[in-house]
């Protein structure tokens, strides 16, 4: 048995049923699964040990991508794999595009959810540098009601979130607004890894930027002193970009771990940083590449 | 325990499965299919690759009770009639060794090739960079996922032009 953990499982066909299975009290707790990738690695690990699975799978409310009320509407249950094919994400968010089609692998992408990815909340979230800069809203459905909550104030640290215990995340909801960006993430190694370190920047056509970092800090960060001093410049020169160099890699805190040193994640940031900038300032003027790529990898060069 | 029903390689089975059983297992140890492999255990290496609705997926990290009425392929139902041009050119071209990672390369290459006829390298190498070879290496795996989709082109020009 790869799971030795024993619980229950229950799928609700509806958000109603679905808030009280979280709500009824079971030794060992009850929590929410998606699709699985993040929850079964962790269950098989003995990470966790809940009494109740309560599938969200089944919870229409969480699917589809649409436009809704002059915002991008991404459903939390959206795999990666749906994201990456959808017309309306390429069209009003293609930067989420590129960094979900860094997340793992493909059978991994087939599978793993926006809302998953941001709820395990680790701090190497691919998906959270992108939402941050994109000030997206967390939609989440509570006993009590629907709340709202900026993705800045999602993040509480590794694996924790402002998701009160019990409550659901139907979705996210990011502005409308002409803009660029490009996405980094460095890893060991071409094909799948987890992010050493990644950057997400977005640019609008006022020249406003807003950066965020991912695996350089206990959670996805925003980097607002690199923000402050490119504010109004669409294309920075190499003498500005030096300077964002440099607060790029005072405004992070990495870690040292099995995936790379401390010093390393610090000072490669600063490289993703302007290597971000330079992508996306070429986007909003209409050339450099697709999105879609990583410009951490050589031929993306 | 709960029964479950999936659609298994075309035949619907039923199993009794219990809340913590993973796919890998119910496929392996209950319902006696075997070309899917236990690597990692933790969605890195794809041995444990099946389709879902068609869909290459980590059955190692699916619960079995999350897939009741799904549709579930793995290598059996692939080779069901025959190996297939893409089987039969791996085998030709000695693309494995162990074969280990066979049974998952080839459905994620399978599923690749029907969503996308004519793949670019980058295209078969993102498809497949979750299934980790330790033998051969990728060269072979990649040249020849291509040069079968090539192959196909010629064959059927036209359905293949119509689709696209």
């Amino acid at each position: 048995m790869s799971i030795a953990h024993e619980f229950d499982y229950a799928k609700p066909a509806s958000l109603k049923e679905a808030l009280a299975l979280l709500a009824r009290p079971v030794p060992g707790g009850a929590v929410s699964l998606a699709g699985g990738t993040d929850l079964v690695a962790w269950l098989r690990d003995g990470a966790v040990s809940p009494g109740r699975l309560v599938d969200l799978k089944g919870l229409a409310e969480l699917r589809g991508i649409r436009l809704k009320g002059g915002k991008l509407w991404i459903g939390a249950a959206a795999t990666f794999a749906e994201i990456i094919a959808s017309p309306l994400v390429k069209r009003h968010a293609p930067l989420l595009v590129e960094s979900s089609g860094l997340v793992a692998s493909v059978g991994v992408r087939n599978r793993a959810t926006i809302g998953g990815n941001v709820c395990s909340a680790v701090p190497c979230c691919d998906s959270g540098p992108t939402l941050l800069v994109h000030e997206a809203v967390v939609h989440v459905a509570t006993p009590r009601g629907q709340k709202r909550i900026p993705m800045k104030q999602w993040f509480l640290g590794p694996r924790r979130t402002a998701l009160a215990k019990g409550g659901i995340v139907l979705g996210f909801s990011l502005p409308l607004a002409k803009h660029a960006g490009a996405f980094a993430k460095l890893k060991r190694y071409r094909g799948e890894d987890l992010a050493q370190a990644s950057v997400g920047v977005r640019v609008d056509a006022k020249g406003v930027w807003r950066v965020a970092y991912g695996s350089v800090a206990p959670t996805p960060i925003r980097g607002p002193k690199v923000e402050r001093l490119l504010k109004g410049v669409k294309k920075p020169d190499a003498a500005l970009l030096k300077k964002a160099v440099a607060l790029a890699e005072a405004e992070v805190a990495p870690i040292t771990d099995i995936r790379s040193s401390d010093i390393y994640r610090r000072l490669m940031v600063g490289v993703m940083l302007k290597r971000a900038v330079r992508l996306a300032a070429a986007r909003l003027a209409g050339r450099g590449p697709a999105y879609g790529i990583n410009v951490m990898e050589e031929d993306a060069q | 325990m709960k029964e479950i029903a999936i659609r298994l390689n075309g035949e619907v089975r039923r199993v009794a499965v219990a809340p913590n059983e993973t796919l890998l297992d119910v496929l392996r140890a209950k319902l006696g299919v075997k070309t899917p492999k236990e690597g990692c255990g933790r969605g890195d290496c794809g041995a444990c690759t099946v389709l879902l609705d068609g869909k290459a997926v980590r059955s190692c990290l699916i619960l079995a009770i999350e897939v009741d009425g799904q549709s579930v392929v793995t290598l059996e139902g692939v080779g069901k009639a025959g190996p297939t041009a893409l089987q039969k050119a791996f085998v030709k071209n000695n693309v494995f060794q162990c074969g280990f990672c066979a049974p998952g390369v080839i459905l994620s290459a399978s599923a690749l090739l029907v969503e996308k006829p004519q793949p670019s390298e980058h295209d078969v190498r993102e498809a497949l960079a979750g299934n980790l070879c330790r033998c051969t290496g990728y060269a072979p795996i990649v040249a020849t996922v291509l040069a079968v989709a090539k192959k196909s082109a010629k064959k059927k020009p036209a359905s293949r032009r119509a689709r696209s």
